[in-house]
């Protein structure tokens, strides 16, 4: 088997022209790898990292330094260079991401929204909401529901909402970023049984958890996110 | 991958001491929605107009599908602007006819292009009058009776109308409250991804710019300080204007 | 009767006439382009036909035949008085018969009569540019003219047909002449408009105010502007001539009285005089 993700030597640190031009660094020298069909969670203290380095995975932040090697249609491709053409091909067909939060296009329905990364890879309209339909059904979001835009909707529902987009396109690598923290027992049953399935499926993924209890039920293992002890 | 349908290198115009463009470069690729952002007077309108054939630079280059639009007679040019380019302004006003029904505003560049059945414009121009949202009814109504929301997708109608490849749009949020703002976002944010359009928006509107926009480029003081995917230029800004930008918009 | 004795033979002294006919053939070159000439002041107002008499003035010769109508009428104000006017200042002959007349002015109508090779057709032209009224900057309809950028014209039509259900315009209705260029055929009735397609007779186009000339040579194809669902109809009333019968002639409604009678008579005096002699002929 052969690796689907390899960050080398990542980098990255941000610098503030608004306070003064001060430089903040963040990750210094991570180099991660992951296989198909493996569940990497990173763990490491607040503030050391982990979201940022979910972000440089998915090209949202620059990397400062070092690669992120992703196997992206037969062709080994370097995220932290790519071309912003090349980097939305990536993210439409290989690599998806779960966020925290939901983030709203207005008047747009849940279902609609779910459907989305399938119609962006030209599946049918319909075939994508059939798809979009049964996993917000899994994920114990009413039919009612599924027409509306999610605005209004609790957190728990737009994180369900999140959660179902990210699945339905079946990614070959998938970035969770604490996919469960709002949601009650239940729900987090079925998260762990989607997760489960799409880790069958030979899906990698890359996740925080804060919730132990799903961490251990689907990690293969846990990758340290160390923080910067020096801040120069 | 693709190649650009449209390409500049090189732009440089100056009015009087003011460098409105200095040295610009920018590609624009089937289907992409690039937006350029910055402050009044950073030379984006200028930019717009430039790369649509109104204004010609000092010195660069300007190319469409391969070829030279700076050196195209002004009939191609105008042919351009009528079928495969589309302009939305942001006063409805400098482009609809005031005085010409809505239908007919919609049924213009279909005519202009040889469209010599009445029946057919109509069937077509009822089409586009839902498609951005109007009721129908309103076909025959001169757009001066219009909400300026309504004007907006009017001329947008327009525009769409001959399925143009590559649409330049100046500010078409400006000047609307925030409520009809919201809606017309959605509304082209829609079509351009049903058309497949390539569009260049000129907008000093950040959030505008991350529902519609591809990528984004930055610009101030006539040149380009930061370009790059969308997503990544305004949640890791690296230039200190940029961090300025995204800074001084509210969270939404 | 004997020329005016101080005037150049019809009015416009020899180097003025030079400048028109140069514009005239630039004009008849290029059918329905309108070209640019340097009008005269004339011994009467704008608007009373003085593109039309420079135009005249610049192609008649001694052994021509003149008529003027205004409105189809040769015994109108206009009509009389710019034959009178060619009559003191060339000393040429004058006529109100259609088939003798070598040079026809007109104000608003074509003759009934079919006319031939040989003749010419002199049309007065309040505005010439048919674009005016859509389009206020002068600079940009001469752009559009250049680009046979013609669409906007539809939309005058488009808007006719979404008020009126038909195209309304019944005067001044816009042709292509010779499929390239947009050209207004004067105020004309629309009915008049076939008369102009393959005409043997070359047609000439004055302006004074405007200073504007246009021309469509003999056997020119001219096209009024349509839509395949709504084609272009002549429209005339619905009546015959009640002094000569006819039911194929452009009518002019009279009142007769004050309490609303009206009859219908042909506008072209000429022709209806003729058919109405025939009718006498016959009886």
């Amino acid at each position: 088997m052969t690796w689907v993700l390899k960050a080398e030597n990542l980098s990255k640190d941000f610098r503030l022209h608004l306070q003064g031009g001060v430089r903040i660094p963040v990750l210094d020298d991570v180099s991660l790898t992951v296989m198909p069909g493996e569940c990497v969670a990173l763990a490491g203290p607040s503030g050391a990292g982990k979201s940022t380095l979910m972000r440089c995975l998915y090209g949202n932040y620059g990397a400062g330094a070092g690669r992120i090697l992703i196997r992206h249609g037969g062709e080994v491709v370097d995220l932290a260079t790519a071309d912003p053409r090349l980097v939305r091909a990536i993210r439409r067909d290989t690599l998806g991401y779960v966020s925290q939060f939901l983030r709203v296009i207005p008047r747009i329905g849940a279902l609609d929204i779910v459907a989305e990364p399938l119609t962006a890879r030209g599946v049918t309209p319909d075939a994508a909401r059939a798809r979009a339909r049964d996993l917000l059904l899994r994920l114990n979001l009413p039919e009612r529901l599924h027409g509306l835009p999610p605005a209004t909707f609790s957190g728990g529902e737009q994180q369900r909402i999140n959660l179902a987009r990210g699945f339905a396109a079946d990614y070959p690598v998938l970035l969770l970023d604490e996919p469960t923290a709002s949601l009650d027992a239940a729900n987090r049953q079925v998260v762990i049984g989607v997760i489960e399935e799409a880790k069958a499926r030979g899906a990698a993924l890359i996740g925080i958890f804060h919730d132990t209890e799903v961490r251990d039920r689907i990690a293969d293992r846990i990758f340290d996110v160390a923080p910067i002890q020096d801040a120069a | 991958m693709s190649t650009p349908l449209m390409e500049a290198r090189g732009l440089q115009l100056r009015f009087g001491r003011v460098a409105a463009l200095d040295d610009v470069a920018i590609d624009i690729h089937p289907g992409e929605v690039v937006a350029i952002v910055g402050e009044s007077g950073s030379g984006k309108t200028t930019l717009l107009r430039v790369l649509s054939g109104l204004m010609r630079p000092d010195a660069g280059a300007v190319t469409y599908r391969g070829e030279d639009v700076l050196a195209m007679p002004e009939a191609a040019r105008r042919r351009l602007m009528r079928t495969e380019w589309g302009f939305v302004h942001q006063n409805p006003r400098d482009g609809l006819r005031l005085g010409v029904t809505a239908g007919g505003n919609i049924g213009e560049r279909l005519m202009a292009v040889g469209a010599r059945h009445y029946g057919n414009i109509r069937a077509e121009a009822t089409e586009w009058l839902k498609r951005v949202e109007i009721d129908p009814a309103r076909m025959d109504d001169i757009p001066g009776k219009f909400s300026g929301g309504m004007q907006q997708r009017l001329q947008i109608a327009r525009v769409l109308v001959t399925r143009p490849k590559l649409v330049f749009m100046d500010e078409p949020t400006g000047g609307l409250d925030v409520s009809v703002q919201a809606r017309l976002l959605d509304l082209i944010r829609a079509l351009v991804a049903d058309l497949g359009l390539a569009v260049l928006i000129v907008t000093h509107d950040i959030a505008a710019a991350r529902l519609l926009a591809h990528r984004i480029l930055v610009m101030r003081q006539g040149q380009v300080v930061e370009e790059g995917l969308t997503d990544r230029v305004l949640d890791d800004p690296q230039h200190a204007y940029t961090q300025l930008l995204v800074s001084s918009v509210l969270a939404a | 009767m004997s020329t005016d004795a101080g005037y150049n033979f019809a009015y416009l002294d020899e180097s003025t006439k030079r400048m028109i006919r140069r514009a005239l053939l630039k004009a008849v070159a290029i059918p329905g382009h309108q070209v640019p000439f340097g009008s005269r002041e004339m011994p009467l107002p704008y608007g009373w036909g003085t593109g039309g008499i420079q135009v005249t003035a610049a192609v008649l010769g001694p052994r021509d035949v003149l008529k003027v109508i205004d409105q189809g009428s040769d015994d109108t104000t206009n009509a009389v008085s710019i034959r009178a006017f060619f009559r003191r200042t060339a000393g040429i002959a004058t006529t109100e018969r259609t088939a003798e007349a070598t040079i026809i002015q007109t104000r608003h109508r074509i003759p009934e009569r079919k006319l031939t090779e040989g003749q010419i057709l002199v049309y007065q032209v309040p505005i010439p540019e048919p674009l005016a009224r859509l389009e206020p900057r002068i600079a940009e309809t001469r752009r559009l003219h250049a680009m046979a950028d013609y669409g906007l014209m539809h939309v005058k039509l488009y808007e006719d047909i979404a008020k009126h259900g038909h195209i309304a315009t019944s005067y001044s209705y816009p042709v292509m002449v010779n499929e390239r260029y947009l050209m207004s055929p004067s105020p004309i009735p629309a009915f008049d408009n076939p008369k102009m397609h393959m005409m043997p007779a070359l047609q000439l186009f004055g302006a004074g105010r405007e200073k504007r000339i246009y021309a469509v040579p003999p056997y020119t194809h001219v096209r009024s502007l349509d839509f395949e669902d709504h084609p272009f109809r002549p429209i005339r009333a619905p009546h015959a001539c009640e002094l000569c019968g006819s039911r194929d002639t452009y009518l002019d409604e009279v009142l007769v009285d004050d309490k609303g009678g009206r009859i219908f008579v042909c506008s072209d005096t000429d022709h209806c005089q003729e058919r109405q002699a025939m009718k006498e002929a016959a009886e």
